[in-house]
């Protein structure tokens, strides 16, 4: 979700007997529950793995602000302004938790920024769609966060304890964003006919998008394996999307909603909601750079990182010299 | 020269009469500007009333290799807890 399609580093799990003995006894302790810590030796592959999938997570949520914070000097009052407000400033945070959760193996904020702003990183596919109208702020809260909590809630007992103590800090923050969002398309929903079919038009356009923030279908995932040995990646795509669905249907139906897939039913059988699958050629398009804001979301990070160039070079040579002052009064 | 700012460690007193607990960390040109960071990445949910920040290098930490020698020798030194002793219940509360 959040992290999609995280290449695993090396050649996939290794049997007991291709292991080194370091390596042994580092999964032992995954097997039993114990953290790695950032100091805690480590195989080079699990490391570059997780690199890669904090990093992508810590830059969802940075660019993440980029489709709401748009909405934000046009919300219809002043209360809702200054909730999305405080929601927005939430993912700013969330951020920031993650890129020091990365940094502990050995990667500098200043170059994993730079890989997320010359392309050579990803970010969620979910935040290469537009948000139209405010309606599409109320789905985003409620379908989009509630995606990502399906995600991030098992991820708070991964392997690696930064990672893990990030996302504990998360999830506590994440329920206000699902539930503020279900709180605005409620009023909507609830509202006008106009409104309502503006909140109906919202479902229509991101319930398959957010459907492919879990990734692809378990079939096509080539990298599960090694990451769910790792306890990097607790639950499967499928599941996770399943669950996503199961929960979905019904906070739809009490909103008067419908959920845009003519298959979509329960299965008594198996307890759970069959559904349509999205398009996965749409979902593999818009991760090679082709969805409706991907130029425009990454210029916008990439102007402003430039942007702000001065302010971070001016607060540094402030405090260098305010340091030069204080050692020479010394 | 890099112009990355340095990294500080984040240290929170949830409520009074708490000690300060590591919650995190942050980048800022300095103290005064990680406290200040600190407060909007930390605190926004009132967890706190008082921050230390500490720049990250300035903080040596053990090894996990000296994990035997450092804690080890306490393990076997199970009379340093009370319930080590039996003290019989005619004796009262002690």
């Amino acid at each position: 979700m959040y992290a999609q399609m995280v290449k695993s580093a090396g050649t996939g799990v290794k049997s007991r007997e291709e292991m080194s003995e370091q390596e042994r006894v580092f999964q032992d302790k995954i097997d039993a529950d114990i953290k790695i810590e950032p100091k805690d030796w480590m195989p080079d592959d699990y490391r570059a793995t997780l690199i890669r999938q904090i990093g992508q997570h810590a830059h969802s949520e940075i660019v993440g602000q980029l489709p709401e914070g748009n909405w934000i000097t046009r919300a219809p009052t002043l209360e809702r302004k200054a909730i999305l407000l405080a929601k927005v400033q939430d993912e700013a945070g969330h951020g920031l938790y993650l890129y020091c959760a990365a940094e502990t193996l050995g990667v500098s904020r200043d170059e994993i920024t730079e890989m997320l702003l010359d392309g050579r990183m990803k970010y969620s596919s979910i935040f290469n769609y537009p948000t139209l109208n405010w309606a599409d702020i109320g789905a985003v809260g409620w379908l989009v966060d509630g995606a990502a909590i399906m995600n991030q809630v098992p991820l708070q007992r991964t392997s690696f304890g930064p990672y893990s103590r990030a996302m504990i800090r998360i999830c506590k923050e994440e329920s206000f964003h699902q539930r503020q969002g279900y709180d605005a398309i409620r009023k909507m929903a609830e509202g006008t006919p106009e409104q309502k079919k503006m909140a109906q038009d919202a479902l229509n356009r991101l319930w398959y998008p957010s459907l492919m923030m879990f990734g692809p279908s378990d079939k096509e995932s080539v990298h599960s394996a090694q990451s769910m040995a790792w306890k990097i990646k607790i639950n499967t795509n499928d599941e996770l999307r399943q669950k996503f669905v199961d929960q979905t249907v019904p906070q739809a139906e009490y909103l008067g909603l419908s959920i845009p897939d003519p298959d979509l039913k329960w299965n008594e059988e198996r307890g759970h909601y069959d559904y349509t699958d999205p398009d996965w050629s749409e979902f593999f398009d818009v991760i090679k750079g082709n969805g409706p804001c991907n130029v425009d979301r990454l210029a916008t990070r990439n102007k402003a990182w430039d942007d702000g160039a001065w302010v971070r070079d001016g607060l540094l040579a402030h405090a260098r010299k305010k340091r030069a002052r204080n050692l020479a009064a010394e | 020269m890099n112009n990355e700012w340095p990294l500080w460690e984040i240290f929170i007193r949830g409520q009074h009469g708490m000690s300060h607990r590591h919650v995190g960390s942050l980048h800022a040109p300095d103290a005064e500007m990680a406290i200040k960071n600190a407060r909007d990445v930390y605190t926004r949910r009132n967890e706190g009333v008082s921050i230390w920040v500490v720049e990250a290098n300035n903080i040596t930490a053990s090894s996990p290799s000296d994990k035997g020698p450092l804690y080890e020798p306490s393990e076997s030194k199970v009379y340093r807890h009370p319930t080590f002793f039996d003290i019989p219940d005619e004796v009262g509360a002690m």
